[in-house]
């Protein structure tokens, strides 16, 4: 450990000190050791106590509205971390602040791509004039009532606020309302599906049905039939029954999980860690959170299942920062499972050890990427690795893990009960099974939907509706920012791996955004190039400058540029984003803007604030 | 430390440009290229640094990968199929001294850079004029007698960071910090040099690739017009202060010493000093 030193900052406050000791207190036992392992620039991973870096920020950042030097260089002393890393790790995240607070909130208003639709614009600006404290927001997850609002909040618990659950296309959220939601300390209450209770259901069938806080009524529901089958089956058989399934990841990529955690299972030597990567932060994406507050207890099971299977002791549960109301209820699962003793030394008495630990992110798009994820977890800056190696050898802490999304985890516990192959009667041969889909935009019912594989763009859109009377289907934006748009001649296209792979798309996580005649494309396409540009972590020269080029061509081309004129450098920075990046936001970053051209959607640019409702 | 093993008992063989090679095994495909004579840019990259491959200059094409690799941290791996000059290599490296130089002040980069940046063609101005898109512009930090941090010249390859931390100094005095195009090189809450952990061994300077780091002595002189490497002569010697016996290289112009440093290749330095070899020098001129 190097000899630290600390400037002449003032000293921390005595309620700094509380937030510290709470938060290094609140974690138990250290679960790090020292040993030799993956070194990334140089930097040994496995400083004991560094892994509880993110769980103090946010501790200092609520105690006081702000991380300020005195407690940060408070929470470093403590840590045995060096004050210029620990800043540069603070400085990562864009709900830590550096300045003293003006107003006990901040208000967040999501002004991404759907609730901008939908009248972000005007929430921002009657906010401010009613002396809040606003800032707008990348994409926070509620896109199916948008506008959307996170109340950060000093010495309580956040909040989110939006408009009335899927009544977007008629209901709009007032300033008002956020103030009345801020004084009552009341987040707006969890969605409903209009799928709810519905018998065809697999992963969603007890959201709406059960009560989320209650292991009992979990159980009531079928709930840990998955993890006491598993048991009974052994990790072999588990795993094996999973690659029967065909199961492969949902976050975009589809990697077979099965694979996967054989992988991860096979590896000598232990520890191994599970993570769940809840982090989910693509533009139009709110599937997992739909999953976490309504059936939290499934996540927390699938989680168990997964882990034993793997050899995992340990299991990392990483959600983003912006969802208050499901952290604190997969917190409350956890606690209960804990209780029931579902989790811990001897989980359901199997003689098997499994923990969950569950870290809030605080504001970072690119954590999502599962490198990024681990370097967060581990109090790095959410810089993503250069792979290979690959996460299966060196995860996290440098140890083998398997890293899985909600979505995808949540799909193990049918597999568990009914069978590999049972289960793959449903969806195609080269899809089986059934995905959540994300709609939002101008659909009737914007909300989560799970479908059968198979099923066409179409039917999808008609299982929301359809697009409101007097609409017309201008373009969907499919997968999410990092996905790409289709036009209406794509509407009968089956959303199945192998289908959107032929016609060159991708089902990313899920992601059907409807644009229609009268929304503003450019400013559209603009809004997702300049995502791009603030969530791009800077570590890469072809992203960190690139996705700001980008942007740059797309604001131009919103204020008289024409698309000739910047075609070739828009496919020059493509190019080197797409093939020079070192993780998948810069090779992606250009897939939407790309689409959107070949489309036509950028040819008729229309000023305007983006707003047409 | 870049280093590939001295004594091996394994080889690999892969092909590299068409021609089949054999190399020790753990050898990256940078270390391949240079056995080989190909000629490759870097900028992140230092034979005593740790790669952290961010800059990514050095990106090949290896057959099969859906994306470029970057050679400096990619190991060989048997049956390869290497290229390092496809017309995809070639956009991928103009783009990034494009996107570099449109952003960053380039001028007082190593001659190597500009020479590569001729090499690919790079046109950095066809990205706009530069007083309407954005670069890190910004005054330049001068906040003692010693240094000079002139971030308007930092291309972020983050090895001042890697010189401060763990491949040198274990001083930690400097990191990355914001995010983005925002990120940049800060001491902790980006106090002045001098109120922070540094410890003046000058490290940093010796590894910035692109004089955003620099003595003052050679800041004041280019700022004044009198900066001239080509009168200037270096003369190796020892360092006086102590008996670990690192290798000084003192820069002298028009007799008076401008400059220290310390060949990154030596056996006892890696290029590295420490605050009296690096600036402990004026009695020379007393």
């Amino acid at each position: 450990m190097p000899d630290l030193y600390f400037g002449a900052a003032d000293e921390a406050t005595a309620g700094e000190r509380t937030a510290v000791a709470e938060a290094i207190s609140g974690f138990g036992p250290v679960v790090i050791r020292e040993s030799e392992r993956l070194v990334h620039a140089g930097r040994s991973r496995t400083r004991e106590r560094r892994h509880l870096l993110l769980p103090v920020l946010h501790s200092l950042q609520r105690a006081s509205g702000w991380i300020s030097p005195g407690g940060l260089d408070h929470a470093c002393a403590e840590l045995e971390v060096p004050p210029a890393e620990a800043y540069g790790v603070a400085t990562f995240y864009h709900l830590f602040t550096h300045e003293p607070p003006t107003s006990a909130d901040t208000v967040h208003v999501c002004d991404d791509v759907a609730c901008r639709l939908f009248g972000s614009g005007k929430l921002i600006k009657d906010l401010r004039d009613n002396g809040h404290h606003v800032k707008a927001s990348p994409c926070l997850g509620q896109c199916e009532r948008g506008p959307a609002v996170l109340v950060q909040r000093t010495a309580g618990s956040d909040l989110t606020v939006t408009a009335v659950d899927g009544g977007s296309s008629t209901t709009t959220l007032a300033a008002s309302e956020v103030a009345v939601a801020i004084d009552g300390a009341n987040s707006t209450p969890s969605v409903t599906l209009s799928q709810a209770g519905s018998d065809q259901l697999r992963l969603l069938a007890r959201v709406g049905v059960v009560d989320p806080s209650s292991l009992v009524d979990y159980r009531a529901h079928g709930g840990y039939e998955a993890l006491a089958a598993s048991l009974t089956m052994g990790p072999d058989r588990v795993i094996d029954e999973i690659t029967a399934a065909g199961l492969s990841g949902r976050g975009g990529a589809a990697f077979p999980t099965g694979v996967k955690w054989r992988g991860v299972a096979d590896q000598e030597g232990r520890p191994h860690h599970l993570v769940c990567n809840a982090d989910e932060s693509e533009p139009g994406t709110f599937k997992d959170r739909v999953v976490m507050e309504g059936d939290p207890f499934s996540v927390i099971e699938a989680m168990t299942v997964a882990g034993i299977a793997v050899g995992a002791e340990q299991g990392w549960l990483y959600i983003r920062g912006e969802y208050p109301v499901a952290a604190a209820r997969l917190t409350h699962a956890i606690s209960e499972a804990y209780a029931a003793g579902l989790l811990g030394a001897d989980v359901a008495s199997s003689g098997k050890r499994f923990e969950i630990h569950l870290r809030s992110g605080a504001g970072a798009y690119i954590c999502g990427e599962e490198t990024s994820l681990f370097n967060s977890i581990e109090g790095f800056r959410g810089e993503p690795r250069n792979k290979p190696p690959f996460p299966t050898t060196h995860g996290l802490f440098g140890e083998p893990t398997a890293i899985n999304n909600v979505e995808t985890l949540i799909n193990v516990l049918p597999i568990v009960v009914m069978g590999g192959s049972a289960y793959a009667a449903a969806g195609t041969d080269r899809s089986p099974g059934t995905k959540l889909f994300c709609l939002s935009g101008r659909v009737v019912q914007p909300g989560t939907y799970e479908v059968e594989f198979g099923a066409t763009l179409r039917e999808i859109i008609d299982l929301a509706g359809g697009v409101p009377d007097g609409r017309e289907l201008r373009a969907v934006m499919l997968g999410g920012a990092a996905g790409s748009f289709v036009g209406p001649e794509s509407l009968d296209l089956p959303l199945t791996l192998e289908d959107t792979r032929a016609a060159g798309v991708s089902l990313g996580s899920g992601v059907i955004m409807v644009f229609d005649q009268d929304d503003d494309m450019v400013d559209s396409v603009r809004r997702i190039a300049e995502f791009f540009r603030d969530e791009s972590c800077g570590q890469c020269v072809p992203c960190r400058v690139g996705t700001v080029r980008q942007e740059e061509v797309l604001v131009r081309l919103s204020s008289g540029s024409t698309i000739d004129e910047e075609q070739d450098l828009l496919q020059d920075l493509a190019t080197v984003m797409k093939d020079a990046s070192i993780c998948g936001l810069g090779q992606t970053a250009s897939g939407a803007v790309l689409s959107a051209i070949e489309l036509g959607l950028l040819a008729g640019s229309k000023s305007g604030d983006g707003g047409s409702n | 430390m870049n280093e590939t093993p001295v004594s091996v008992s394994t080889m690999v063989e892969f092909t590299l440009d068409d021609e089949v090679v054999k190399v020790p095994d753990g050898s990256t495909i940078l270390d391949a290229c240079r056995r080989e004579g190909i000629e490759t840019p870097t900028l992140c990259w230092a034979e005593n640094l740790t790669p952290v491959n961010v800059c990514r200059v050095c990106v090949v094409e290896v057959e099969g990968s859906r994306v470029l690799v970057p050679s400096c941290s990619r190991a060989v791996e048997e049956g390869m199929v290497v290229a390092t000059d496809s017309e995809r290599v070639r956009t991928s490296r103009r783009m990034v001294y494009e996107l570099l130089a449109s952003s960053v002040e380039m001028d007082r980069a190593d001659p190597e850079v500009h020479a590569w940046m001729e090499h690919y063609g790079a046109r950095p101005e066809r990205m706009g004029d530069r007083s309407e898109i954005a670069t890190v512009a910004q005054p330049v930090k001068v906040q003692d007698d010693l240094y000079v941090r002139d971030y308007e010249r930092c291309i972020l390859c983050y090895k001042c960071v890697e010189a401060c931390g763990d491949d040198a100094q274990h001083t930690y005095a400097i990191a990355t910090a914001g995010r983005g195009f925002g990120a940049h090189i800060s001491t902790e809450h980006d106090v002045s040099l001098p109120d922070s952990a540094c410890v003046y061994c000058g490290n940093c300077i010796g590894v910035c690739p692109t004089g955003a780091l620099a003595f003052k002595t050679e800041h004041d002189m280019r700022e004044a017009g009198t900066w001239d490497e080509s009168s200037q002569s270096v003369t190796t010697t020892v360092c006086p202060f102590c008996g670990v016996g690192c290798n000084l290289e003192l820069h002298t112009q028009d007799e008076r010493i401008v400059k220290v440093t310390s060949p990154a290749d030596h056996s006892v330095t890696h290029g590295h000093l420490c605050i009296k070899g690096r600036f402990g020098w004026q009695h020379a001129h007393a």
